[in-house]
């Protein structure tokens, strides 16, 4: 299978410091591949020039073969990439299922004059949109609270609300930042199987920063680290924590040697 | 009447304030291109020499049409601009059109410009308020004006969503500008004689005054509040000198006993009002099972 997602030489300069520096990666279509480094590594950073929330200072981004960089965000998120925030950005004055149906817009193809004048097409498409939302809602599990506001949702559930509104783009690629932050063991491990499922039901591929590292180790076929910027070692679970350099960065280095 | 014609504006605002989270203190600016334009339209070449006398509806159009115009291209240089600074932007266009419809003289200049047909009759005002209001909800409910919502709650949020942001605010205010623009069409040929100081900036915060006091983001709202509002100074004659400052006690005591504004996002319609009762009811549940799991993890606790 080919690769997605294709960073080469991804640099990203704010003012003197390099947050993200001469990093390249891959993400296998298909795959689950965890992003890990201690905080302030630049995982955050590499999302937001994935997503073209930050205009890369150098480097190259592929996605299906075809560079993204300095695409909007919007037209991005159209070609097929989607994400979760690690603070939760939910609508949140708008019911679970509103959050949902926002989400869906484009299924549907009616403008702005057929909105205005509640034309067939609009009629027709505006079901179907309330149709993949209500169904959205039913396959996560959350259709009991389609009409509380996001903001009152249980915070487990906000994060959850986030990855349903992500699914609603049909998006190829999904990124999750953080999705377990905040969560115990049980929720984690709900997360896990949770995050699998999508991947088979959806057809995703997932990138996921975690600090869980059961949640890593346990679901990523692939792992890369990161540390100030710099890309540290890439691989499997077992190749990737037992490189010295990711202990390293992770415990320190030992004093006596 | 008057209420009827600041409701057209009002409802325009509304949808850039209370649905899409921009604040506008020009919109009197987007009032005055429609007034002006529209009035050039009818005013008839005996009274002023660059009128063209065409029908009502020409006006209407044409008013409407320049004030979306005006709009689409103060909104290609500002709508980049973030919270304030948009803001600041559209007071200084508004206080601009003002200034410059003070110096040009085929208008009258700031003597003001007499002989424009009265044509706003009640029945037009009514025909044209339940249109406005119409299209506005159903703009509201489509996936478009979804879209302007998502802006107004979580910017970087939307663009992930794939939702073109500057697209949106911008539709949100060519909308807006063109209600305003109409809104000044029907006033021109209502008061038939037109000044720029009708449009000064006191005009435009009038209407977001309005706008907030009737609660953002909702339409019934902003009804509510152009009809009371406009009305409540002529209601309040009876106060004589004191008028005005009782308009704004009455002003402030609604929006300290209500801060959402009078409807603060409710609708005050068969759908509107099923809608809070479900989020209440679903609030209910919500708590209910929050606690059941509480008690049921507790009950593993003991048991461990």
């Amino acid at each position: 299978m080919g690769d997605l997602l294709q960073i080469s030489n991804l640099t990203k300069r704010f003012g003197g410091l390099a947050a993200v520096n001469d990093v390249s990666f891959s993400v296998p279509e298909h795959g689950i591949v965890g992003l890990i480094g201690p905080n302030g590594a630049g995982k955050t950073t590499i999302f937001n020039l994935i997503t073209g929330v930050y205009a890369a200072t150098s480097g190259t981004i592929l996605f299906n073969g075809q560079s993204i960089v300095g695409l909007e965000p919007y037209r991005i998120a159209d070609k097929g990439i989607t994400r979760t925030f690690q603070n939760i950005r939910l609508f949140k004055n708008l019911s679970v299922f509103d959050n949902v149906l926002t989400a869906c817009h484009r299924s549907a193809q009616y403008n702005l004059l057929e909105s205005a004048l509640r034309l067939p097409r609009y009629r027709k498409e505006e079901k179907n949109l309330h149709a993949k939302a209500e169904e959205l809602l039913s396959i996560m599990g959350i259709s009991q609270w389609r009409d509380l506001e996001a903001d009152n949702l249980p915070y487990g559930l906000q994060r959850r609300l986030e990855i349903v509104r992500a699914l609603a783009l049909d998006p190829k690629l999904l990124l999750l930042d953080e999705p377990a932050a905040g969560m115990n063991p049980d929720e984690t491990e709900q997360l896990m199987s949770l995050i699998a499922r999508l991947r088979d039901e959806f057809n995703l591929t997932i990138l996921v920063i975690e600090h869980h590292m059961d949640l890593i180790m346990g679901i990523c076929e692939k792992i890369v680290v990161l540390n100030f910027g710099v890309k540290l070692a890439e691989g499997t679970a077992d190749t990737v924590s037992n490189n010295p350099l990711v202990i390293e960065a992770y415990l320190g280095k030992t004093e006596a040697s | 009447m008057l209420a009827g014609i600041n409701l057209i504006a009002v409802l325009g605002l509304s949808l850039l304030t209370g649905f899409t989270g921009l604040f506008s203190f020009g919109h009197a600016g987007f009032m005055a291109i429609g007034a002006y334009v529209g009035a050039l339209m009818t005013v008839s070449p005996t009274t002023t020499p660059s009128g063209l006398g065409l029908p009502f509806f020409v006006g209407i159009i044409a008013g409407g049409a320049a004030a979306g115009l005006a709009g689409y291209l103060i909104g290609r240089i500002t709508l980049n601009l973030k919270g304030d600074y948009f803001c600041i932007a559209t007071l200084g266009f508004g206080e601009a059109i003002r200034l410059i419809l003070n110096n040009v003289q085929i208008f009258g200049g700031s003597r003001g410009w007499p002989g424009i047909p009265y044509k706003s009759s009640l029945p037009a005002i009514l025909i044209a308020d339940v249109v406005a209001v119409v299209v506005l909800w159903n703009i509201v409910h489509s996936r478009q004006g979804r879209n302007m919502i998502a802006v107004r709650e979580e910017e970087l949020a939307a663009q992930v969503t794939g939702i073109n942001v500057f697209g949106s605010k911008m539709t949100a205010l060519v909308i807006s500008a063109v209600y305003a623009g109409v809104a000044g069409v029907f006033f021109a040929h209502y008061m038939t004689f037109l000044q720029p100081k009708m449009f000064a900036m006191s005009k435009s915060t009038e209407l977001t005054i309005i706008v907030i006091f009737g609660g953002l983001g909702s339409i019934s709202g902003s009804v509510l509040g152009a009809l009371l509002l406009t009305a409540l100074p002529e209601v309040l004659r009876a106060f004589d000198i004191w008028r005005l400052v009782v308009y704004g006690a009455a002003v402030i005591i609604i929006m300290i006993s209500r801060p959402k504004g009078l409807m603060g996002g409710v609708e005050l319609t068969p759908s509107g009002i099923r809608k809070v009762r479900a989020e209440r009811k679903a609030r209910q549940i919500a708590k209910a099972s929050i606690l059941a799991t509480d008690d049921a993890s507790d009950g593993v606790g003991g048991e461990a």
